[in-house]
C-alpha cells in the first residue's frame, strides 16, 4: 500500500487537531509459548508492537482490532512526534469525530509478524545464534499472524472484539479471525480485500521478490551486517505502486508529461514523471522496510486461501457468528470487486448478516487508505450499529434461518 | 434514477401481508425504510438489494443489511427458499426482465409482494386517448425521454402473466392517490397502484 500518497492532512488532523488521537506511544509486548506455525515450525519468542487510541470501557465491548497491509505498521493514527510531517497511515478514519471514533471506542492495531516495524521479524535476533534471523526465520501465514494477534487480544483483557477490520491484507486478516474465532467478535469489515489472491496478484508479487532476489546485496537474505538490497527491495515497491493506483489516475497524474525537462534525451535517464514518481516511491521504500519482511509477507499473502481445508467459501464461512460489512472499489483491479463479491455470495448463502457496498471511485486498490466519504459514512453507520446491537440486542440482523424451519407461514 | 416518493399507505399494507419473524428480502429497498420498521415491529430478518450508493449508505445507517448492486445478481447470491417474502415495491416496471424478476423472486422466497403503477388507469387512458400524449401522473411521473419505466403494464395485464406462469394471487390490494384503499371492483379502471401478493401454485 502506498502511504506516500500526497494527501492533505486537514488543519483539525494535525498534531493538536480536535480530531487528531495527538501524541501516541508505540507499546511492545512479548509471549514465550511457542507459536505453532502453519509450516510446522513455531517461533518464540514472539515480540508484538502495537498502539491504542481511546479507552477499552468497563464492560470491555467497545475494542476494534485494526489490522494493517503488506507495508504499514501499528501506526494507524495520530504522532509519534509533534513534528512528524504526516500521522498514521489511517488517520483519514481513525481519531475523535472520525468513523472509527476513538472517543467511543478502543482501536488495537499491532506490526505482524514477519514484519519489520517492531514486531518479531526476519530481522530480529535468533535465539539460537543471536543473530538475525534471515532466511531462518520461519515462513509465516496470514492465519499466524492473526493467531499471534489472538494472544495479544486475550493478553488486553478482551473477549469479544466490536469488530476486526482492515483493508487489503488487513482485510484478509479480518476475515480470517472472523473464520477462526467466530466468537471473539461481533462483526468484520471486509475493505478492498479478497479471500485468495487472485493469479495476476501472486504474478506482481513475485517479481517483486525476484527483484530483491536478484539483487547481489541481498546474499540469501543474509545481509544485516554489510550493505542491504536496496535496488531489488526499491524496484519491489515500484511494481508494487503500478498494482495500486489504476490506469486513470495514472493518466491524470502523469500522462506521458515529461519530469523537469521540455524534450527526449534520447538516453535512459529518468524523463517521464511516472518514471521519477516510481523511483522516488522506491527510493524512500527502502528507507523504512526490510527487504525480507516484504518477501516473508508478500509469500503470506500469495499462500491465503480460505477455502484452505474446506470444499468451497461457502464452507469456510459455515461457522461464522459475526456480521459484516465488504467494501470495494469500482478501479481497484488488484483486488477487483469480483472477488468481494465472491466473499458476499458465501455469506450470504450461509445466512450471514452481510452488507456489500462497491464505491465508485478512480484511486484504485490505494483507495481504501485515502479520505473517502462514502467509506466514512459506512464504516461509521455500520460501527454504530453494530454497537446498538451488543449494547442493547436492539435492530440485530441475525443470521438467516435455514429454508428447513417453517416456523413462519404465509 | 429515481423512485416516485413512497407513500406510507402502501408500506403499511405491504407490512400488514408479513406475518411476525418473517425473513423478508426487499429488492430496490431504496433507504431501507420499510425493512428497518419491518425489523423494529416484527422482529423480521431482513435484507435488502440497492443499486443507488447513496440509497445503501442510508440503509447502512439504519443498520439493514443490504446488496450494493443489481436485484438478479444480487438475489443469485441466495439459497432457494432463504426467504418467507420478497418485495418488489414500484420497481417491477423498471426492471429489464420482469418474467426473470418474479421467478427468481419465487425461488429464494416462498411468496413475492408486487407492487406497481397501473397504467390502465382511467386517468392515464384519457391522457392518451384525449391528448395523445405519453400520460404522465403522480405516479407516472417521467417524460417519454427519461422514464426508467421500461415495462409499464396494467391490473390485466398483470393477472394474465400470473395466469400464464402458473402464479397463484393471494391478495390483491388496490390504491388510489394519494393514499385511499378501494376494492377490487374496476379496480384496472380505477386503481393507481396495485398491491399482488403472489406464490407458486
Amino acid at each position: 500500500m502506498a502511504t506516500d500518497e500526497k494527501v492533505e492532512i486537514a488543519p483539525d488532523s494535525q498534531p493538536g487537531g480536535a480530531r487528531s488521537v495527538g501524541l501516541v506511544e508505540p507499546k511492545t509486548w512479548t509471549f514465550d509459548d511457542p507459536l505453532a506455525l502453519d509450516c510446522g515450525r513455531s517461533l518464540s519468542p514472539v515480540t508484538q508492537a502495537y498502539e491504542t487510541y481511546g479507552e477499552l470501557n468497563p464492560q470491555r465491548d467497545n475494542a476494534i482490532l485494526i489490522f494493517h497491509a503488506l507495508s504499514g505498521d501499528a501506526h494507524v493514527a495520530g504522532y509519534h512526534a509533534p513534528d512528524d510531517p504526516k500521522p498514521g497511515w489511517w488517520d483519514c478514519l481513525v481519531g475523535p469525530g472520525k468513523p472509527f471514533d476513538t472517543s467511543k471506542y478502543f482501536i488495537v492495531c499491532a506490526n505482524v509478524v514477519g514484519g519489520c516495524k517492531g514486531s518479531t521479524g526476519p530481522a530480529s535476533a535468533d535465539p539460537q545464534t543471536g543473530k538475525p534471523y534471515g532466511l531462518d526465520f520461519p515462513m509465516v501465514t496470514i492465519g499466524d499472524m492473526v493467531k499471534a494477534q489472538k494472544h495479544l487480544i486475550d493478553h488486553l483483557g478482551i473477549e469479544r472484539l466490536l469488530a476486526v477490520t482492515g483493508g487489503s491484507m488487513g482485510g484478509m486478516m479480518a476475515l480470517d479471525w472472523a473464520v477462526r474465532y467466530p466468537d471473539a467478535t461481533a462483526s468484520a469489515l471486509a475493505i478492498a480485500t479478497s479471500a485468495r489472491l487472485n493469479a495476476q496478484g501472486i504474478a506482481f508479487n513475485e517479481v517483486g521478490r525476484q527483484a530483491i532476489m536478484a539483487d547481489p546485496n541481498w546474499h540469501k537474505g543474509d545481509y544485516y551486517d554489510r550493505s542491504v538490497p536496496q535496488a531489488g527491495l526499491s524496484i519491489a515497491r515500484m511494481v508494487g505502486h503500478i498494482t495500486y493506483l489504476s490506469e486513470e489516475q495514472m493518466r491524470a497524474k502523469f500522462g506521458r508529461r515529461l519530469q523537469d525537462r521540455e524534450s527526449f534525451g534520447y538516453d535512459f535517464e529518468t524523463e517521464f514523471q511516472v518514471e521519477s514518481y516510481l523511483q522516488h516511491q522506491g527510493n524512500k521504500f527502502v528507507q523504512r522496510f526490510d527487504a525480507n519482511s516484504y518477501l516473508y509477507i508478500t509469500k503470506a499473502i500469495d499462500y491465503f486461501d480460505l477455502t484452505n481445508g474446506h470444499r468451497s467459501l461457502v464452507e469456510a464461512f459455515e461457522g461464522v457468528r459475526a456480521e459484516f460489512l465488504v467494501v470495494s472499489f469500482s478501479s481497484d483491479w488488484l483486488y477487483p470487486t469480483v472477488e468481494s463479491k465472491e466473499i458476499v455470495r458465501a455469506l450470504q448463502a450461509n445466512g450471514v448478516p452481510t452488507t456489500f457496498l462497491e464505491i465508485p471511485n478512480a484511486y484504485g486498490h490505494d483507495a481504501f487508505l485515502l479520505p473517502s466519504e462514502s467509506l466514512s459514512e459506512a464504516v461509521s453507520g455500520f460501527l454504530a450499529s453494530v454497537q446498538r446491537c451488543v449494547r442493547e440486542g436492539e435492530g440485530c440482523r441475525s443470521e438467516l434461518r435455514q429454508p428447513s424451519s417453517k416456523e413462519v407461514t404465509l | 434514477m429515481s423512485v416516485p416518493a413512497k407513500r406510507r399507505l402502501d408500506y403499511e399494507l405491504i407490512e400488514s401481508l408479513i406475518p411476525a419473524r418473517a425473513r423478508v428480502l426487499d429488492l430496490g429497498c431504496g433507504d431501507g425504510r420499510l425493512l428497518a420498521e419491518l425489523a423494529g415491529h416484527k422482529s423480521c430478518e431482513c435484507r435488502g438489494i440497492e443499486i443507488d450508493e447513496q440509497a445503501v449508505l442510508a440503509c447502512i445507517r439504519r443498520g439493514v443489511a443490504v446488496y450494493h448492486g443489481d436485484m438478479l445478481e444480487g438475489m443469485d447470491f441466495y439459497r432457494d427458499g432463504a426467504f418467507d417474502a420478497v418485495i418488489l415495491s414500484q420497481t417491477l416496471q423498471q426492471t429489464s426482465d420482469p418474467v426473470r424478476v418474479i421467478e427468481e423472486m419465487l425461488r429464494v422466497g416462498e411468496t413475492a409482494i408486487i407492487s406497481f403503477p397501473n397504467f390502465g388507469r382511467w386517468r392515464v387512458r384519457l391522457q392518451l386517448l384525449l391528448e395523445g400524449r405519453m400520460p404522465r401522473t403522480k405516479l407516472l411521473p417521467y417524460a417519454w425521454h427519461d422514464t426508467p419505466n421500461v415495462h409499464l403494464c396494467t391490473v390485466a395485464d398483470f393477472r394474465e402473466l400470473c395466469e400464464r406462469q402458473g402464479l397463484e394471487r393471494v391478495r390483491e390490494i388496490f390504491l388510489v392517490p394519494p393514499s385511499r384503499q378501494i376494492g377490487a371492483l374496476g379496480a384496472n379502471w380505477r386503481a393507481g397502484l396495485a398491491i399482488f401478493q403472489v406464490r407458486r401454485r
